[in-house]
């Protein structure tokens, strides 16, 4: 059984780079369209970084690594997010 | 924020072990095996994997799980480092050798990209893999290799930091350019060199 | 009272505990004092972080398992496992007066608020239970009247976190319901369940899918899988299913 938790999971990195709550944000995913809050996609996390798939098709939307200081963030997976600014 | 914080009475899992001129700056000492994965595992069946050299090479080449199998394979004992700071002393593994498989081809490039399934990458000048540097590895510890760490082969390149050996390794692109892998494209250093700490772009 | 998660990037603060309580031999709660905390929805976790001597850290993320209150206070309740890294410091040596490093709260996704509405079903894994005892706190202590059913697998009855609180709110809460099943051992005349979780088990205790409940479910990554395809398997609707996954821990 690997290593793969709920969208929630990332709640905290994300959080570290976006300042409100990312959890609840839809993503809409390149490889099958599917939209998703990103507190429920499949996420991936170990020391060097976390991968953020797609429940259905398990495309990368997500990935995210820290060091020296600095944040890096692919969302080449991702086509679109959607931010309610009200959640 | 709260730096230079310590947890009163927390030691970690790590020990510390007489082994210091083998363990690389800033590692500790691992008895287990984490397992780091991005993705799924995948269960390619024996029946529908194969192996291939691909990219400026002539002529490309492929093997089936049998005609790999078939292949001269070397035992190999070793220590591994992980850029997540654990080290592992006296791995034991047997493979092919990148040597032999790049023996059988002619090629003109620079780099290997190594290419796994799932779609992870992890990118290697020719001059880290070659000389007894690197190979193809099928067995841990005289048992086939497991899903978890990459079986049924993984790439074994142990004098870099261990995201170059590439779990479920299916092919190896030879190029003239280099092209940052999964994790090279993520800030992670371009080369890895355990004993020089390049773990992080600009180290 | 509402609280509203006040929005800004997260950074780690430090909590003093306040407060400990042994909740089964393998289940500590822990209450933490943190001055800068901005109140958090049932639900929600805290990511904590172990610093050594040496800078060597270690981070693991743990459920927020009491229900919002106006104090700057929040307790975790955390299960020992036996080769952790992290859960035996807090289980074996974090003591009332030590400091503690942690950041949140986080995840507003799985998240219950009494205005999301019911009926909501609750299905919880051993730790699992942790979050969504925060709902089912917080839902008590506003005096909500949408109707609970917790279905809660433990390997055994010792093994039962909140036991005797979940025994003490049926009595008071008639829209509650509790079904345990134990699945190593039973008691002497245990008529309950007492193996895992399974689609039959779901069938016989789930609300009705008619009755669109809303579905919570946590604890170990297999549980959650197979409780979240069997759910799906009698009917219920995906969107209606929220899922916490800690990981591959161990069987309950």
């Amino acid at each position: 059984m690997e290593n793969k938790l709920d969208g929630n999971a990332a709640g905290g990195i994300l959080q570290e780079i976006f300042p409100f709550d990312m959890t609840q944000v839809q993503a809409t995913c390149t490889g099958c369209g599917r939209t998703d809050a990103i507190g429920a996609l499949a996420v991936y996390m170990h020391g060097m970084g976390t991968v953020i798939r797609c429940p259905s098709c398990d495309t990368v939307l997500i990935r995210v690594a820290q060091g020296r200081g600095h944040y890096w963030l692919d969302m080449q997976g991702v086509r679109v997010l959607q931010i309610n600014p009200e959640v | 924020m709260s730096k230079g914080f310590v947890s009163r009475g927390f030691q970690g899992r790590r020990k510390s072990g007489g082994e210091r001129g083998r363990i690389p700056p800033g590692q500790y000492l691992e008895r287990g095996f984490p397992v780091l994965s991005a993705g799924p595992t995948p269960h390619t069946p024996l029946a529908n994997w194969d192996f291939s050299l691909l990219g400026e090479i002539d002529p490309p080449k492929r093997w089936t799980w049998e005609a790999f199998c078939a292949l001269p394979h070397e035992k190999v004992t070793t220590d591994i480092h992980c850029v997540t700071k654990w080290s592992k002393l006296d791995t034991h593994w047997e493979g092919v050798s990148v040597d032999t498989l790049l023996k059988q081809v002619a090629y003109d490039a620079h780099y290997m990209i190594a290419e796994s399934d799932g779609g992870y990458t992890t990118n290697l000048p020719l001059e880290d893999v070659l000389g007894g540097k690197a190979w193809v590895v099928d067995t841990y510890e005289g048992q086939p290799l497991s899903p978890e760490h990459g079986g049924p082969a993984r790439l074994l390149v142990p004098h870099l930091y261990f995201w170059k050996s590439a779990k479920w390794v299916r092919g190896l692109r030879l190029v003239r350019q280099d092209e940052p892998g999964f994790w090279e494209s993520l800030g992670y250093h371009n080369h890895g060199d355990p004993w020089k700490e390049e773990r992080y772009r600009g180290d | 009272m509402e609280r509203r998660t006040i929005p800004g990037r997260l950074s780690w603060q430090l909590g003093e505990v306040v407060a400990t309580q042994e909740e089964t031999a393998r289940a500590k709660s822990i209450t933490l004092a943190v001055p800068h905390w901005n109140g958090h929805r049932p639900g929600q976790h805290v990511d904590v972080r172990l610093t050594a001597e040496d800078g060597y850290q270690a981070e693991r993320s743990y459920s927020i398992a009491s229900a919002p209150e106006p104090e700057p206070r929040v307790t975790l309740t955390v299960e020992r496992i036996d080769d952790g890294e992290v859960s035996p410091y807090l289980t074996d040596e974090l003591r009332v007066g030590d400091q503690l490093e942690l950041r949140g709260p986080i995840g507003g996704y799985f998240v219950w608020e009494v205005q999301m509405g019911g009926p909501l079903l609750l299905v919880a894994g051993g730790s699992g239970i942790v979050p969504l005892m925060a709902m089912i706190r917080s839902w008590a202590a506003l005096g909500s009247t949408i109707p609970i059913r917790l279905l809660y697998s433990s390997r055994s009855h010792a093994g039962v976190i909140y036991r005797d609180e979940l025994a003490r709110l049926l009595k008071s809460n008639s829209k509650l319901e509790v079904v345990h099943t134990l699945t190593r051992e039973q008691p002497p005349g245990w008529t309950g369940y007492h193996r895992r979780v399974d689609t039959e088990m779901l069938r016989e205790v789930v609300w009705p899918v008619e009755q669109r409940p809303l579905l919570y479910i946590c604890g170990p990554t297999p549980f959650v899988e197979t409780t979240a395809t069997g759910l799906v398997t009698l009917g219920y609707e995906p969107g209606r299913i929220k899922t916490e996954r800690f990981g591959p821990t161990g069987e309950t």
